[in-house]
C-alpha cells in the first residue's frame, strides 16, 4: 500500500507544485523514487517528528501541500500536540502518513504497534482521517483528499500485494463502501485489516451465514448514514480493526448504534489487552488478538447467537 | 514602503486611550517619520508598556511581567524589523511570537500599527473575543496560533524554508522565551535551521531569567544560552533587550548564510519597579493602587 501511497503521490507532484515529502528518516525502499525525482521537495528531517509537523505547518502556512512520513505510531503519537496545535487547530493542509497499523510490525514489538493513531485523531474534530484497505484504495484516497483545505491523516498498510475483492479500489471521502451485502451479520472492517475481514466472509459464507462486509476507510468524517443503513437490516455486526476495541472502528460503530436506537447486537474485534511481553510475527500477533479470519468468523457467529437471545 | 514607515504612516492609533496618553500629545505621522529609529522604537515600546498595563488592569489578568519584559523587542520588531506592506500579503515577513503568552504586548503592537482598533483591543480576555491571552491565527496580522511552549521555532523554520523553496526574500522572525529552550522539541528545529542554513530566520530569546516557577538557573540552567545555541551552527548574538539601538542592530544583522539568534538579555516586569523580577507577576493581576503607581512609572520613564 505505501508503495503504491508514494508512486501516487509522485504522479500528483508532477502536477503540482506545492507538494513536499518529509521524512522522519523512515521509508527505506519507498520514498526513494519520490526523493530521487524531487530532490528540491524531499527531505529527510532526521529522527524528529515533532519538528517535521512544525516545519509541515510553516510550509503549508506558505501555501505548500507538505506530507510527513513515518511509521503510524511515530506519525501520530510523538507529534500528536503538534498536530492538534498546528494544522488542526490552524486548520492547514498538512498531510501525516503513518504506516502500518495494528501489528503490521510484528516481531518489531510494542513500540512500533499503532493501536490508538486512528482513536486519538478520530476525536480531534477538524482532520479528515483515513485508512484504505489495499493499495488501490490507497491510490483512490490519496487522490479524491488531494485539494481538501484542512489536515488529512492516512494510515497506510505495509502490505502491497493484497487486493479486497470487490473493493475495486473504490473510495468516496465520508463513505463506507459496501463490497457484500448479508442479511444475518454486517463484517465492518477498517484499514489493512479488511483483508482477515473479507476471508472471514468467505469463512461464513461457506457456513450457511449470509454476511454482508462493508469498508469504513473514512473515520473523519464518519459515514454515519451509511452505517445507519447497513445496521439497520441486520441483527447483529462485527468490527474489525488492527487497533485497540477503543477509541477507534468499533466505538464508532457503538455511538451509531446507541445515538440511533439500533437494534443490533455489536462484537468488536481488536486488541482488548496490552501486547507486551510477547512477540512474533504479524500473522501470530493476529492471531493472539482474535483478529486472524477464523477468529473474526467466529466473532461473527457468537454475535448472531447473542442476537437472537437479547439476555446473554 | 521602507520598514519604518509602516508604523510611522500609521500613527499611534492608540492615541485615543483616555487613561494613558492625551490624544492632544501623541505624535502624528509626521512626527513619526523625524525620529530616529531608535527614537521610534522607544516611543512604540513606551505605548506597547502603558498598553499591557492598561489592558491587564481592565480585564483583571495575569501575564503582565512577560508583557512588559519583551515590550522592547516587540516594538523594535513591529516599528523597524518586519515588513508588512498588507496582512494578507504573501510576501510579507512572518513572525511567530513562540512564547504567545506574552501576546498582549503584540495586540497592543497591532493597535499601534493600526490593525486592530481600540473597540477590538478592548476586547482582550473578554467573552468571545478573539483577543485571548494567546494569539489565534484567525486574528488577521497573527501568522501562527501559538501559547505551548517549543512550537513556534518549528513553524518558523517551516516558514523560513517555504520561503527559500519560493525563492522570496521574506523574512521570519521568532521570539522565544529561555524556559521555553528546555523543551527537547524545540532543539530538533535549532538543529534542523543550522543543517538546512536557514539565514532567513532569525530567533529571539527573550532572556529574563524567570519561569513559571522560579528563576531559569535554579529550575533547569542553561546559561551560556549563546554558546549553546552558536555550538549547533547559528549565528548568536547578544544584546540588551531593552536597548533600542543593540535590538535594532541585532535584528537587522545576520550573514545571511546561517539561521540569527539574538539572545536578548531582559528584565521581567521591566519599566514597573515592583515588578522586576518578581514571580508573582507572571500570574497576578494588578490592584487599583498598583495600576496607578505602575502608569506613572512608564509615563514619566525617558
Amino acid at each position: 500500500m505505501r508503495g503504491a501511497f508514494v508512486r501516487t503521490l509522485s504522479e500528483l507532484a508532477r502536477a503540482d507544485h506545492r507538494v513536499v515529502l518529509l521524512t522522519g528518516d523512515l521509508g527505506f525502499t519507498v520514498v526513494e523514487p519520490f526523493a530521487d525525482e524531487f530532490p528540491d521537495r524531499f527531505f529527510n528531517v532526521g529522527v524528529a517528528e515533532q519538528n517535521m509537523v512544525g516545519l509541515a505547518t510553516g510550509l503549508a502556512e506558505a501555501g505548500f501541500l507538505p506530507f510527513c512520513y513515518s511509521i503510524a505510531t511515530f506519525a501520530v503519537l510523538r507529534p500528536y500536540e503538534f498536530i492538534r496545535n498546528g494544522p488542526i487547530a490552524q486548520q492547514l493542509p498538512v498531510r501525516i502518513v503513518g504506516v502500518g497499523g495494528g501489528f503490521e510490525y510484528g516481531s518489531a514489538g510494542f513500540t512500533h504497534y499503532g493501536l490508538e493513531d486512528l482513536g486519538v485523531l478520530r476525536m480531534q474534530p477538524g482532520i479528515t482521517v483515513v485508512a484504505p484497505a489495499d493499495a488501490g484504495q490507497a491510490a483512490a484516497a490519496l487522490r479524491a483528499t488531494f485539494d481538501l483545505p484542512g489536515p488529512v491523516y492516512f494510515r497506510i498498510g505495509k502490505d502491497e500485494k493484497s487486493v479486497v475483492a470487490g473493493l475495486e479500489a473504490r473510495f468516496r471521502l465520508g463513505r463506507a463502501e459496501l463490497v457484500r451485502s448479508g442479511r444475518d451479520v454486517a463484517v465492518i472492517s477498517v484499514g489493512a485489516a479488511t483483508v482477515e475481514a473479507a476471508a472471514a466472509v468467505s469463512e461464513l459464507e461457506s457456513a450457511g451465514v449470509d454476511a454482508a462486509l462493508s469498508v469504513v476507510s473514512t473515520l473523519n468524517p464518519a459515514p454515519v448514514e451509511d452505517l445507519l443503513d447497513l445496521l439497520e437490516e441486520v441483527p447483529a455486526a462485527v468490527t474489525v480493526e488492527g487497533h485497540y476495541v477503543t477509541g477507534g472502528l468499533g466505538s464508532l460503530v457503538a455511538e451509531v448504534i446507541a445515538e440511533h436506537r439500533v437494534d443490533c447486537r455489536l462484537v468488536r474485534c481488536g486488541v482488548r489487552q496490552l501486547p507486551h511481553g510477547t512477540t512474533g510475527s504479524t500473522a501470530f500477533m493476529q492471531e493472539r488478538h482474535g483478529l486472524t479470519a477464523g477468529a473474526i468468523a467466529s466473532a461473527a457467529q457468537e454475535a448472531t447467537r447473542k442476537a437472537l437471545s437479547p439476555s446473554t | 514602503m521602507s520598514r519604518s514607515e509602516g508604523w510611522a504612516a500609521s500613527g499611534l492609533a492608540m492615541s485615543g486611550s483616555a487613561t494613558t496618553t492625551d490624544p492632544a500629545s501623541a505624535p502624528g505621522a509626521e512626527h513619526l517619520r523625524q525620529l530616529s529609529p531608535e527614537a521610534q522604537v522607544r516611543l512604540m515600546a513606551k505605548q506597547i508598556r502603558l498598553s499591557i498595563l492598561e489592558q491587564s488592569a481592565r480585564a483583571g489578568v495575569g501575564h503582565i511581567g512577560s508583557g512588559l519584559s519583551v515590550a522592547d523587542i516587540v516594538a523594535a520588531l513591529y516599528a523597524r524589523v518586519l515588513r508588512v506592506d498588507g496582512l494578507a500579503d504573501p510576501e510579507r515577513d512572518r513572525f511567530v511570537l513562540s512564547k504567545g503568552h506574552a501576546a498582549l504586548a503584540l495586540y497592543a503592537a497591532f493597535a499601534l500599527r493600526g490593525w486592530i482598533g481600540r473597540e477590538q483591543l478592548d476586547t482582550y480576555c473578554g467573552d468571545d473575543s478573539l483577543l485571548g491571552v494567546h494569539p489565534e491565527r484567525d486574528l488577521p496580522g497573527v501568522d501562527f496560533s501559538t501559547g505551548s511552549l517549543g512550537h513556534g521555532l518549528a513553524m518558523a523554520a517551516g516558514a523560513a524554508l517555504a520561503a527559500r523553496l519560493q525563492g522570496s526574500h521574506r523574512r521570519v522572525y521568532v521570539l522565544l522565551s529561555d524556559a521555553e529552550c528546555n523543551e527537547g522539541s524545540l532543539w530538533e528545529s535549532v538543529m534542523f535551521a543550522a543543517h538546512h542554513r536557514l539565514g532567513n530566520l532569525t530567533a529571539v530569546i527573550d532572556l529574563n531569567g524567570q519561569q513559571a516557577l522560579g528563576k531559569t538557573e535554579a529550575v533547569l540552567d542553561l546559561a551560556p544560552m549563546a554558546a549553546r545555541w552558536s555550538e549547533f551552527g547559528w549565528d548568536a548574538v547578544e544584546a540588551n533587550g531593552h536597548d533600542p539601538f543593540e535590538l535594532l542592530s541585532a535584528l537587522q544583522g545576520g550573514t545571511g548564510t546561517r539561521p540569527r539568534v539574538v539572545v536578548a538579555r531582559t528584565t521581567f516586569g521591566k519599566g514597573v519597579s515592583y515588578m522586576e523580577g518578581q514571580l508573582r507577576w507572571h500570574y497576578w493581576p494588578m490592584s487599583p493602587e498598583q495600576y496607578s503607581q505602575a502608569l506613572e512609572e512608564v509615563t514619566e520613564a525617558p
